[in-house]
């Protein structure tokens, strides 16, 4: 389920998820920010343990979707647990106002910086008329 | 002698609390298993695991989006402190141009008790896809013996 990038006072505050019909996998839902400037969207999400391998960013029909992966550590026997990574799963909505072509992504120390340009408005254009 | 685990008792606290969060989870606080709000609580982030093998203590620190340079991990004794700042967005932001704020960013410093002495001189800390590992060998008296058992 998709989560509009700008969240609607008094919706529903459902998370975006695996729907329960499916097997009950785990599925982690990373915190994100989300803030505008006049050119574009930039959306910040926190991702710790996923390489850039195993990082992926799909935009399909108007949904942005960000998957990650975070590599499992190998450093003896466990003795004290406080937390447990598993794959990292969200959804957003894109509005019409994204220009998907030029969406750009960064992934630094764990955090994924997606820039989502606005579109641009139309440049006034001349338009040629062929004559017959 | 009994053998003392001293995290056997955290073990089975924790164990019943992700259970629980485990059945209601994702409702009650979605992103509690990979937590790193130092603006909420500065002193319980960032989140570590610990591990053990023979000769070291392993400890991984949940702690995407730092600034590298800010990190600050000391030892001293059976003590270890790792302190640093989580980068906040951009300063030009302002306030009112979030559509949505959850992940947290600031100061923060953690201090965690060794169940062993460590060599200081060997420690090693490395941060990687914003995972921190610091690697704390044991100290020469810590590292269990082996003791030759004469046969007659």
């Amino acid at each position: 389920m998709a989560e509009r990038t700008i969240p609607t006072p008094g919706a529903s505050q459902a998370l975006a998820g695996r729907e329960g019909t499916r097997a009950r996998e785990r599925y982690l839902t990373p915190p994100v920010d989300i803030y505008e400037t006049p050119q574009e969207l930039v959306l910040l999400a926190d991702l710790p343990g996923v390489s850039r391998d195993e990082l992926e960013v799909r935009v399909d029909d108007d949904v942005l979707t960000i998957q990650g992966r975070p590599r499992p550590s190998a450093a003896g026997e466990l003795r004290y647990r406080e937390f447990e990574l598993a794959p990292y799963f969200r959804q957003f909505e894109l509005g019409e106002a994204i220009d998907q072509a030029r969406i750009a992504a960064e992934l630094k120390h764990g955090v994924l910086t997606l820039h989502l340009p606005k579109v641009q408005p139309a440049q006034p254009r001349r338009i040629e008329v062929r004559g017959g | 002698m009994a053998q003392w685990d001293p995290f056997q008792g955290i073990e089975a606290l924790r164990r019943e609390i992700d259970k629980a969060f485990e059945d209601f989870g994702w409702r009650m606080e979605p992103f509690a298993r990979t937590a790193f709000f130092p603006d909420r609580a500065p002193q319980r982030y960032p989140l570590i695991n610990l591990y053990d093998s023979r000769e070291a203590l392993t400890i991984e620190a949940l702690a995407p989006g730092v600034e590298p340079s800010s990190f600050d991990v000391t030892v001293m004794g059976k003590t270890l402190t790792i302190a640093g700042e989580k980068r906040p967005a951009p300063s030009d932001v302002k306030p009112e141009a979030f559509h949505r704020q959850e992940r947290g960013a600031g100061r923060f410093t953690r201090t965690v008790e060794l169940p062993v002495e460590v060599d200081e001189r060997g420690i090693r800390a490395a941060y990687t896809d914003g995972i921190l590992v610091v690697t704390l060998p044991k100290a020469e008296r810590a590292t269990p013996r082996r003791i030759a058992v004469q046969v007659s």
